[in-house]
């Protein structure tokens, strides 16, 4: 008997490849006669284009074509796309404008594409970029998503006041009637900063046409290859799904911002046809922190009704969300579906009503950034609870359990069915290992110091798998949100899985691995995760919204319907009968004799297909699953962040960090360890250090380097203090919720919730610079004064 | 066009570059070693940190012109006869990595800073990282790995 696969700290397959240079990165793919591209783009917020001159651009060394949204239209393609409709509260649809992949007539934000320019380096192409000759008319931007609707300025003729859509959630009159009966309401105003994700790779895209095969591919830094590819045949018109491959490798992280379809890929695979050659473009990091789509970008009004014995009534908000210049592909869903239904948090909340308007502004796209929407609700929820706390003057753990959630399954009024979860018992664990007890003590003692200790909660709930297709589709979603999986067991008994997840630094090639490995008693070196090529797998969603439970359910229910063949073919071998077949250890047995047979040899008996009658059984052993979950999966927890903050200088260190979460059943706790890291870093940079800043007046992004746009480096950041709890999701048989984005979601508001403690004020935004805070604790001090 | 030369990895290399060509630009188009990344354009992030004549160096910050003569190695060079680098094997045990992308910088940096600091701890690891950035890992477990190699490697030393 093996030790257990499934649930072991086991060491990453793919590693080998990366510590050692062999990743294979869509910028390290380099093709036949292959051209650079560079783009040229607007460096206005918002302007009419009165002319496009390429002519001298065409001439320069090198150059072997400039292409222009004119030539996009004379091909008749369609433009980019939002792929969920929201309807507003007054039953219209959302307001979308177009969004040309090459800018038609307006640019309207810094950085909005105009026009393709293709040389045989990328250096001459770049020096070539600088010849196109754009005629300007310079209209005054909009920046501030909060004066957006009553700004003179109209991104958009189609979405008046800059509005695309004006979207509820919740039970108005049930949520009034809570209010009105209200013995306290504690309100609060808050920002949810825009952030930039910064996949450590710049997105980039290599497009080929074969005249041979009048076909496609596509490279691309991609987390659904599949997606991309049915959007650019589907709405974009480049070519029918049978003649576009898309492929993508090794992606060096994602965040969400590789989910979504993109201007460049579009253009780059148009324009391989259009010059017969390949065409590469890469991204220089300044490109991407003006054209990849940004994150969060909310401003909130909050309020919470309290009886008199401190029980939660009624919650109510009003959030304005910044979509930027154009909706990119999922930027919809992000504060309406992926927000509105996380408000209850942990709580046992009858009544929610929520409203949020979403503009449009001269600045980036926004669209999915980790966590997406229950990142901006946690923090709503969790910073208005503690408030609440504050105002009664209540213990905030106390305060929290009077209110939480115990009895499931749970509904709650904003459209989400809690299955499972134990909230007490992830808290209980996380007071101990933050050693809430010793607190008092250790703020004391800073102060004695002369130092300003704070500590904060954020007990959240994320909802993940993004659910039952007829569900989302109800929604709006313009897809379904199923996962593929095929498993192919070779004659010698190497198992090959074909999954839609892709993985991006999720460790998939991994954990799938140990799921194969464990379930069928084979070694893990006996099998092979293959994803990213939409010529190998047939089809998949790909992997965001910390999914991946839902593709390894159609690994573990294909490698069900794998068993179940093995057995019938087994039975035949053995002569015996298929009841009598039992499956252990990677061997089929006759139950109670010592006639078995290895996984391997039943493998190959199946493909050679001597011992069983093939008008009964066909030959090879290979199953495929199209998986639809039943629910959502709902992982949940508690983060507590302990801080001291310098008033001499306002800088804010982080002391302690401790993180408890209930991600169900785990099937590699290293990898998921590594998740709960590399999402508290995401959260913390984005309470203390990363902000996405327009200039209000030009539209300029000012934060657009690494000089400028804080991203949190290794001495910004502590080691965290990690623990888990276990409730079983019933939704799968492997009982596991997601864990991706649980860092990035909660510890925001832990991290605020300190710093406003420490400080002891209300309304404090992120992110807690110590320019910011140091004015903070300065104009407190003028106050008392 | 100016042509070059350098030991790269232990071989001769040479190559017509531009004058403007970065040195990761030549180690990535000329001699296809891909593994070294370039993830910024200011020279912030690190993922394209090579050694030059056994120093640490952000090879977009080099022209290839100036790494004339030099001695040069990358990632790919780092394992030797099939055995990994202690500090490539650390990376892998303590999970130090998990999109991969910066992982080639890191280890390069990581070497050269153990190279240069005999008693490493977590504090002057994080503050030796100043110049790579990560964007997965949250460097808890980067910050391991190095701690690890670092011990291990003294100890074969001992």
């Amino acid at each position: 008997m093996t030790a257990p696969v499934i649930g072991a700290s086991i060491r990453r397959k793919e590693d080998h490849r990366f510590i050692t240079g062999q990743g294979r990165y869509t910028d390290d793919i380099n093709r036949h006669g292959q051209t650079h591209a560079y783009f040229v783009r607007s460096p206005h917020a918002h302007a009419k284009l009165r002319g496009v001159d390429t002519s001298a651009a065409r001439a320069a060394k090198g150059v072997v074509g400039v292409l222009t949204g004119a030539d996009l239209a004379a091909d008749k393609l369609g433009g980019l796309i939002c792929g969920w409709m929201i309807t507003s509260k007054d039953g219209t649809p959302m307001k979308a404008g177009a969004h040309p992949a090459l800018a038609v007539d307006t640019v309207r934000y810094v950085g909005d594409h105009i026009a393709i320019v293709i040389a045989e380096t990328y250096g001459q192409a770049k020096d070539a970029a600088e010849l196109v000759k754009v005629e300007y008319e310079e209209l005054p931007p909009v920046v501030d998503p909060a004066k957006a609707q009553s700004d003179a300025t109209q991104v958009h003729a189609e979405a008046p006041r800059n509005t695309i859509y004006q979207w509820e959630i919740g039970n108005k009159p049930e949520t009034e009637a809570a209010f009105a009966k209200a013995a306290q309401i504690v309100k609060l105003d808050l920002t949810n900063n825009r952030l930039i994700p910064n996949a450590m790779e710049p997105r980039a895209c290599v497009g080929e046409y074969d005249d041979a095969t009048s076909g496609y591919t596509l490279y691309v830094t991609s987390q659904n290859p599949h997606v991309a590819r049915l959007v650019m045949s589907a709405f974009i018109g480049i070519a029918p799904e049978h003649k576009l491959r898309v492929v993508a490798p090794d992606v060096g992280g994602g965040f969400g911002s590789k989910i979504f379809i993109y201007a460049e890929e579009v253009v780059c695979t148009w324009a391989s046809k259009k010059v017969r050659r390949p065409v590469k473009w890469t991204a220089e990091r300044s490109e991407s922190f003006l054209s990849d789509a940004h994150g969060r970008d909310h401003v909130t009004h909050a309020e919470l009704a309290l009886d008199a014995d401190a029980k939660m009534l009624g919650l109510r908000v009003k959030t304005i969300a910044n979509l930027g210049a154009y909706m990119s592909t999922f930027s919809s869903s992000v504060p309406t579906y992926l927000y509105g239904t996380l408000l209850s948090g942990q709580y046992d909340l009858s009544a929610i009503y929520a409203e949020v308007d979403a503009v449009y502004t001269n600045t980036a796209p926004v669209d999915a950034y980790r966590g997406a929407g229950r990142p901006e609700a946690t923090y709503v929820i969790e910073r208005i609870v503690e408030e609440a706390a504050r105002q009664l003057k209540l213990d905030p753990v106390a305060f929290r359990r009077k209110n939480f959630v115990r009895k499931f399954p749970h509904q709650t009024p904003v459209i989400m069915n809690y299955d499972a979860g134990d909230y007490d018992a992830s808290l209980d664990a996380a007071l101990k290992l933050a050693d809430y007890a010793g607190f008092p003590a250790r703020k004391a003692a800073a102060k004695a110091q002369g130092k300003l200790r704070g500590l904060g909660f954020s007990t959240y709930i994320e909802a993940c798998g993004l659910a039952p297709s007829a569900a989302v589709g109800s929604l709006g979603a313009g897809v379904g949100l199923w996962e593929s999986a095929e498993v192919r067991v070779t004659p010698t008994g190497g198992v090959e899985v074909f999954t839609g997840a892709h993985s991006h630094g999720q460790g998939h090639e991994t954990t799938f691995a140990q799921v194969v490995a464990g379930r069928l008693g084979i070694p893990m070196e006996n099998v092979e995760i293959i994803h990213g090529d939409t010529n190998s797998v047939q089809f998949g969603m790909g992997t965001y919204g910390s999914r991946a439970a839902v593709g390894l359910t159609a690994v573990s229910r294909a490698l069900d319907k794998i068993e179940a063949k093995a057995k019938k073919i087994a039975a035949h071998v053995l002569e015996a009968s298929a009841a009598d077949i039992v499956f252990e250890n990677g061997e089929f047995k006759v139950a109670g004799t010592d006639r078995k047979l290895a996984f391997h040899e039943v493998a190959l008996n199946a493909y050679v297909a001597h011992k069983f009658p093939t008008s009964e059984i066909e030959p090879g052993l290979k199953e495929s699953v199209f998986h639809d979950p039943t629910n959502f999966t709902f992982p949940a927890g508690t983060h507590i962040c302990e801080v001291e903050i310098d008033p001499d200088t306002g800088v804010t260190t982080i002391v302690s960090f401790t993180a408890v979460d209930d991600f169900g059943n785990v099937i590699n706790p290293m990898i998921v360890e590594g998740q709960v890291q590399g999402g508290i870093a995401q959260g913390i940079g984005q309470a203390l250090l990363e902000h996405g800043v327009y200039d209000k007046d030009s539209g300029q992004l000012i934060t657009g380097s690494y000089m400028d746009y804080t991203m949190p480096r290794a001495d910004d950041l502590p080691s965290y203090k990690l623990g888990f709890t276990v409730t079983p999701c019933p939704s799968n048989p492997l009982g596991m919720k997601g864990c991706g984005e649980a860092g990035a979601i909660a510890s925001p508001a832990a991290v605020m919730n300190a710093v406003t403690d420490a400080l002891g004020v209300k309304e404090f935004n992120m992110p807690a610079t110590p320019s910011r805070v140091w004015a903070a604790i300065h104009r407190t001090r003028a106050a008392a004064e | 066009m100016p042509s070059v030369a350098m030991t790269v990895n232990g071989k001769a290399a040479s190559g017509e570059v531009e004058t403007r060509t970065l040195l990761v630009h030549f180690l990535r188009e000329n001699l296809r070693l891909t593994g070294t990344h370039v993830g910024c354009d200011t020279s912030q992030c690190g993922a394209c940190v090579v050694h030059v004549n056994g120093k640490a160096v952000k090879s977009c910050t080099m022209l290839a012109v100036q790494a004339e003569g030099a001695q040069v190695t990358t990632i790919e060079g780092l394992a030797k006869d099939g055995t990994l680098h202690p500090v490539q094997a650390a990376f892998k045990e303590h999970h130090g990595l998990q999109c991969g992308f910066c992982t080639p910088g890191m280890i390069m940096t990581a070497v050269d800073m153990i190279r240069r600091i005999p008693n490493l701890d977590e504090k002057t690891i994080r503050s030796e990282l100043e110049g790579n950035l990560c964007r997965c890992t949250g460097y808890q477990n980067i910050v391991k790995a190095i701690d690890a190699a670092s011990k291990e490697m003294k100890g074969a030393h001992a």
